[in-house]
């Protein structure tokens, strides 16, 4: 499934700091096309932080992120344009409290004139299916349940026909009966071959799904490999004392 | 009573109508104003921040019938006198118009800024990772979350204003207050004048905030 021989995303020496507090130190990894790769680590370890450098909601201190061949840390990159091909999934979910879930998944698409307001409907009904809500099309956020929210953030961001998909933490915010049901939408999108870059505490999904495991902390990649490597045979130290804590 | 009610209804009715008209006029030009200056306090441009706050900051420190008189004539003077060569001169409901837009519009900028930074964060951020720009984000996601907040304090601060217009009878505007001292000076009946006007302004507040409850039950339909 993993195509070593195109580079979706490549970092090179990033830093991050937020004043006085450096958050990302020197963090170095590419991500090749069809990859799954889980970032593991305690809370404060910058993981949120690294995703969110990837499409430059959070702005670089130094280094360089590219993502299918443009540097985003550019100065006159239009990262709206490569924002475009990059769906993001929140923690929050951050589904659009004043729209309906139509407008929620058709609002980019048709702001951005990707497509004809039928074309971009009926992907939408689509997608809903993918994630098994076909039957929530008129209602609003509001009338969802967690799970549900979360799904209808993936497929909101799948309405894009992104390349790279990033998941902050999704399933952290959710009763625990419905984290099920969003990593299973997940692990069907990692079986079509998306690339994807996911945060996570899930550890049982990260062994599952991931082709590549990173476990950061205090601003480093402490270390990386399979999830055989890093979760079953770690090597390092602080590795082995974060997994004890939460396996 | 009967007598004012009589013989002085339809001035005090015509004088009312001057009054919703300079209130209409001021709360229409504070709006754009509230939302220009609001949203100049939102952007992530510090120039822009810092006009909007001295721009709130400057009406706000001064007492409405201050800004009418300085309005109405202390800018006609600088024009002509001080500078020379100019003709300005306003008339009392374009000055008041003014003193409207502008000391409303300072609160209306604060009730805008407040609102917008009420929506939730991840609104906005969620929105641009999708490859929305700022501009459209703003105005489809965040604005309308924010309006919804903002219409009670909108509301309430259309009361104030419209009781604000009283305080342009000091610039001669004949509104209803200014227009009750000379029915005053007429009749000598001051209790029943100022009682009359009172109502008149109690019925017509009283209307416009029972159907701005409607509204903003409408307006919470799917929230």
């Amino acid at each position: 499934m993993v195509d070593k021989s195109e580079v979706k995303i490549k970092v090179t020496n990033l830093k991050k700091s937020f004043g006085d507090l450096d958050v990302l130190k020197d963090i170095s990894t590419e991500v090749y096309k069809g990859e799954v790769v889980c970032i593991i680590g305690p809370s404060g370890s910058g993981k949120s932080t690294f995703l969110r450098c990837l499409n430059k909601l959070e702005e670089v201190t130094a280094g360089t992120v590219i993502v299918d061949g443009n540097d985003i840390t550019s100065k006159g990159i239009n990262i709206n344009k490569v924002r475009e091909n990059i769906g993001m999934v929140f923690q929050h979910f951050n589904l659009f409290n004043n729209l309906n879930i139509m407008d929620n998944l058709t609002l980019a698409p048709l702001e951005l004139k990707k497509c004809s307001k039928s074309e971009a409907e009926s992907r939408a009904r689509d997608m809903l299916k993918k994630v098994g809500l076909a039957d929530k099309v008129d209602s609003y956020p509001s009338q969802l349940s967690g799970g549900q929210k979360q799904r209808v953030a993936i497929a909101r961001a799948l309405c894009m026909q992104p390349d790279i998909m990033l998941f902050d933490e999704p399933t952290s915010a959710l009763d625990p009966e419905m984290v099920g049901e969003v990593l299973q939408v997940m692990k069907n999108l990692a079986a079509d071959g998306m690339t994807m870059v996911i945060v996570t505490h899930e550890m049982g999904f990260a062994r599952e799904v991931a082709d590549r495991v990173i476990f950061m902390d205090g601003g480093y990649v402490v270390e990386e490999g399979t999830p055989q490597e890093v979760l079953l045979n770690p090597k390092e130290e602080r590795t082995i004392d974060f997994l004890n804590k939460v396996l | 009573m009967i007598r004012i009610i009589t013989v002085y209804g339809g001035l005090l009715l015509t004088a009312l109508g001057r009054t919703l008209l300079l209130a209409l006029l001021g709360l229409f030009f504070a709006c754009i104003i509230g939302m220009i200056f609001g949203i100049m306090g939102v952007l992530k441009n510090r120039l822009s921040n810092i006009i909007s706050q001295i721009f709130v900051d400057v009406i706000r420190g001064v007492p409405m019938i201050v800004l009418a008189f300085f309005v109405y004539f202390g800018v006609p003077y600088f024009f002509n006198t001080m500078i020379g060569g100019f003709t300005v001169s306003l008339s009392a409901l374009q000055a008041g118009t003014i003193c409207l837009a502008l000391n409303c519009g300072a609160y209306m900028a604060e009730i805008v800024r407040a609102g917008i930074q009420s929506v939730d964060k991840g609104q906005m951020e969620a929105a641009r990772s999708l490859g929305l720009t700022y501009g459209m984000a703003m105005r489809k996601v965040v604005l309308p979350q924010a309006i919804r907040t903002m219409i009670p304090t909108f509301i309430n601060q259309f009361i104030i204003t419209l009781k604000d217009t009283s305080i342009l009878s000091v610039i001669g505007f004949p509104e209803l207050v200014n227009t009750a001292k000379n029915v005053q000076a007429n009749t000598f009946m001051s209790f029943q004048t100022w009682a009359i006007v009172g109502l008149m302004y109690l019925i017509v507040i009283t209307i416009l905030s029972r159907s701005a409850k409607v509204v903003e039950r409408r307006l919470n339909v799917g929230r």
